[in-house]
């Protein structure tokens, strides 16, 4: 990748271009600005990983609801009220002791939004995009994630309508904590596959 | 199409960087690309498959050094104008703006999140009757169609087994130009070893989601 323009800092161009857009849209009546103003809140407020999270620690709480949510992924966040654009065939995969799942897009960007809201910009790179089907280990092993060799490894690549979340496995130590502290311990990388949900001890550190 | 975008084992990318506490958003400008390609789906002018293949054609040279939005930003202004609805004359101010007509109105601020949360149906009522079977060993079909597929190059030729019938849904090769073909969509299980030869890794897996069309029985 050879621009280096990529984070925060645009081409002067691609702005201009971007409001001469919005302008013309809004004069032909094609979109309305309140529109916009209220999709953006959605997404930067509403709707993001801490929706997936709500789900990740009531599945390790509560089998029953595991099962509704491996069973049927879109049913099961309809739960909570999470729903709709880039969820609406929702697939969850758990991990084991044996088994490692990751997601990623190779055609595109596709991504669950409803339970993890807009993909970060390294989930749309084409490093990601290009080495994850091939060597998933290798960029695992980048994320601080070594897998031992006997533990399968599936990426799941979105080239449908289906939209895969991963189940993290449940740290040990925390065999006490009810569903809403879990929660935190439920991080979006988790939730895409490249790593395991946090420690107790983890969340120490970050605070 | 074999484009740039289809980008599944490709070398020479480098290190997947990630940015430390990144913001939804990196300024305004991807927020109203964002939320211009939302509004826009409400017109019912163009499908998901249609947006994701006038992406695709995104010069590409221009496409492996541009931001995921920039992507955005390029198809868009791409469908619109093929679709006839702005032009480029338009666009930088030389010609007045055309009045032109949609088949549903413009998306209100007060009915987005209704909208966002239905979402949209890509499961059909019917379609061709299936040609596979779950545990079914199939190969993945070595085409090249110049126009829009959902088949990544670098499962072509190579053997799976079906472990999942969604049933029939939309079919994107068909839909991005404006055909209509609805066909059993399944997940098919790949070795990596089959993938990618003694550069896989044995007892390591890729699924894909793909269509009948894109299949073949052994």
């Amino acid at each position: 990748m050879s621009s280096d323009h990529k984070h925060g800092d645009p081409l002067p161009e691609t702005v201009l271009r971007v409001k001469a857009l919005e302008s013309l849209l809004v004069e032909k009546g094609l979109v309305q600005t309140e529109a916009l103003d209220a999709l953006i809140d959605r997404y930067e407020t509403k709707v993001g990983p801490q929706n997936g999270a709500k789900v990740i620690a009531r599945a390790w709480t509560d089998p029953g609801f595991k099962e509704r949510l491996l069973k049927d992924g879109s049913a099961a966040i309809a739960e909570f009220g999470f729903s709709g654009a880039q969820g609406e065939e929702l697939v969850a995969v758990e991990n084991t002791d044996a088994i490692h799942n990751v997601v990623v897009c190779t055609l595109c960007s596709c991504y669950p939004w409803p339970v993890l809201g807009l993909p970060p910009v390294w989930y749309k790179s084409a490093p990601y995009r290009a080495r994850v089907v091939r060597e998933p280990r290798a960029v695992l092993a980048e994320f601080g994630l070594d897998l031992p060799k006997e533990r399968e490894v599936r990426v799941w690549d979105s080239t449908a309508e289906t939209r895969y979340l991963v189940i993290p496995k449940r740290p040990e130590g925390t065999e006490k904590m009810s569903a809403e502290e879990l929660e935190a311990l439920v991080s979006r990388d988790s939730m895409i596959g490249v790593t395991e949900a946090l420690s107790p001890a983890d969340l120490k550190e970050e605070a | 199409m074999d484009g740039v975008h289809d980008m599944g084992g490709m070398h020479g990318m480098g290190p997947v960087t990630q940015e430390e506490k990144e913001p939804v958003f990196h300024g305004d400008w991807e927020k109203r690309i964002f939320a211009i390609n939302n509004a826009i789906s409400a017109l019912g002018v163009r499908n998901i498959d249609e947006s994701r293949h006038a992406r695709e054609r995104m010069n590409p040279g221009k496409y492996l050094s541009s931001s995921y939005y920039e992507i955005w930003l390029d198809g868009l202004v791409r469908v619109l104008s093929e679709k006839g609805l702005i032009s480029e004359a338009e666009l930088e101010g030389v010609v007045a703006p055309k009045p032109v007509s949609t088949p549903r109105p413009a998306l209100k601020a007060e009915d987005v999140d209704a909208v966002m949360d239905k979402g949209a149906t890509y499961v059909t009522a019917e379609g061709k009757a299936p040609s596979f079977r779950i545990g079914q060993e199939v190969r993945a079909r070595n085409i090249h169609p110049a126009g829009h597929t959902r088949l990544p190059r670098y499962a072509r030729g190579h053997k799976g087994v079906i472990v999942a019938d969604y049933g029939p849904h939309v079919f994107p090769d068909a839909s991005a130009h404006g055909k209509d073909a609805p066909q059993h969509l399944y997940n098919v299980k790949f070795a990596s070893t089959e993938l990618w030869g003694r550069d896989g890794t044995e007892g390591d897996f890729i699924y894909i989601d793909l269509w009948d069309d894109h299949l073949e029985a052994l």
